[in-house]
């Protein structure tokens, strides 16, 4: 159930990294509970997007808010030493106070929390094991028991899917879309294959050309709109129930485009 | 002998903690060139006719502040040996301009264990101490530092700050452990028994009290070897660390071994 208030909002986000503008301007808003996927191809401004909402890298212009409370994050392609001494169960219990100094001793609570946690992942079976050890999916479910584990109010997970089989890609995305409602948490998810979560998520914030296009998928993945965003014609076409975006011609549409630049496009 | 005993415990105490982040942050390069980078502080040191300690402690926190500075622009091995090159160029120039110092400089290389005085062990008392208390205080950050940085970061840790922190911790502990093995070997005292630690246990902190374990059986073999054969302890603890090691490793690839069957 959506509440109406932004756990998240971003208003006309510009990031540059060395001299390269990798985000131009971009606005969404993303409110209680909802799954919202972070499409773009390689290369379009995902992962910054993701770092400059987390604060790692510096805005240049625009704003980010974020509602007061814990951020929940899974890193994209994080290498675990399989060599570490380290059980899927510490992983997520780093989680809880992995930020705070000093020394603490284990307390019932701390340890009910953490097992509350793998259950809901579904970790419990290779919680005494070596994170390092585990599989790609079986990873992924503890590195999210690990940014639930706060009970934060907004989740954001880098290309969570990349490298997972099909079987695991649509066991994770069932488990977001839970513990999305179960956790009250907003989730946005980075991919740049939208298909997985199409059945899933409740908007798509879609990024190119260091704009974005945000709302329901239905809305965003037309067309026309996407040719506005990209700035040149895209074709969306439905191929045995999968969505493919096809580029077009480029030269036709920079004359459109001069006559009504594109920034953000936000479809109600 | 006595006072050999007690700086050898001590210094296996921290070494034990520190090898333990030592090796979970893959830092064995900056374990090694920190300590001998340090070495010609002590030439310094010696030179000005200061206690050696604090011309290695000035220099171990020179190495910390320019490892720390050259890894924002590049990576931790190349920001380590360019330190390391440095310091050994200057080194070089220290021991050229006075060669009375050349007993002194040999025990601050390979360890000189019996000639540690009253003050001496006061000294690597205060600090070793201080280095368990600062490795205890900062742990859990720095474990989820070396899980991830990114996971540090996001917890609210800051990757840079902890970095520098663990980088002061090793400069500390290497800076009391040379006079025990020498700038040398000291980090075969850190690399040697944490990497084998984690052939005995899947838990993070039982691998850190497995590694100060191990450390503290190796200095104490060291001692009674060097004892009875008049060698160097820190040729000792150097063989004895890379056996642990090896032995780490044959038991932690039976028992990968024994999960596949």
């Amino acid at each position: 159930m959506n509440t109406g208030e932004a756990v998240l909002a971003l208003e006309r986000v510009a990031v540059t990294l060395g001299e390269r503008p990798v985000l131009r301007e971009v606005s969404f808003r993303l409110e209680a509970e909802q799954f919202c996927a972070l499409i773009g191809t390689n290369g379009s401004g995902k992962t910054t997007l993701l770092r400059a909402i987390l604060g790692f890298i510096r805005v240049q212009s625009g704003r980010v808010d974020r509602a007061a409370g814990a951020v929940g994050y899974v890193p994209q392609k994080i290498t675990l030493d399989p060599g570490l001494p380290l059980r899927a169960r510490d992983v997520v219990a780093l989680g809880l106070d992995g930020a705070r100094f000093g020394t603490r001793l284990p307390s019932k609570a701390r340890t009910a929390r953490v097992q509350q946690m793998l259950r809901a992942v579904g970790a419990e079976e290779f919680a005494e094991q070596r994170v390092g050890a585990l599989s790609g999916g079986q990873q992924q479910r503890v590195l999210l028991a690990h940014a639930l584990v706060r009970r934060p109010k907004l989740l954001l997970l880098d290309e969570p899917l990349a490298n997972l089989d099909v079987g695991s890609t649509a066991e994770i995305v069932a488990l977001l879309r839970r513990l999305s409602h179960e956790f009250g948490a907003a989730v946005l998810l980075s991919a740049h294959d939208m298909n997985p979560l199409l059945p899933a998520v409740d908007r798509i914030v879609y990024l190119a050309n260091g704009c974005a296009v945000s709302g329901k998928a239905d809305e965003v993945v037309r067309t026309e709109v996407l040719s506005r965003l990209y700035g040149y014609h895209v074709d969306v076409l439905r191929v045995h129930g999968r969505v493919v975006v096809v580029a077009g011609a480029r030269d036709e549409s920079r004359e459109a485009l001069e006559r009504d630049p594109v920034h953000t496009i936000t479809v109600p | 002998m006595m006072h050999a005993w007690i700086v050898a415990t001590l210094v296996a105490l921290a070494a034990g903690c520190v090898g333990f982040f030592v090796v979970a942050r893959r830092a064995a390069f900056a374990a090694h060139a920190l300590p001998l980078g340090a070495f010609p502080g002590a030439a310094a040191a010696s030179l000005m006719g200061v206690n050696e300690f604090w011309g290695l402690a000035g220099f171990s926190v020179l190495g910390v502040l320019a490892i720390g500075q050259l890894q924002r622009v590049g990576r931790r091995e190349i920001a380590s040996a360019l330190w390391l090159a440095g310091a050994l160029a200057l080194g070089v120039l220290l021991l050229n301009l006075s060669g009375r110092y050349a007993q002194s400089v040999y025990g601050l290389l390979f360890g000189d264990l019996l000639g540690i005085d009253t003050t001496q062990m006061a000294v690597v008392a205060a600090f070793s101490g201080l280095t368990v208390a600062l490795v205890a205080w900062v742990a859990r950050p720095l474990l989820l530092d070396s899980l991830s940085s990114e996971l540090a970061s996001a917890a609210g840790g800051r990757a840079s700050a902890l970095e520098f922190a663990f980088l002061g911790i090793l400069a500390l502990s290497t800076a009391i452990a040379v006079p025990v093995v020498g700038a040398m070997l000291v980090f075969s005292l850190m690399v040697g028994p944490a990497s084998a630690a984690r052939a005995f246990t899947d838990r993070p902190w039982r691998a850190l009290v497995i590694a100060v374990g191990i450390c503290l059986v190796t200095v104490w073999s060291a001692i009674a070897l060097a004892y009875l054969t008049n060698w160097p302890v820190g040729f000792f603890v150097g063989v004895l660390s890379s056996f642990c090691y090896v032995a780490g490793r044959l038991r932690g690839g039976t028992t990968a071994l024994a999960q596949v069957a």
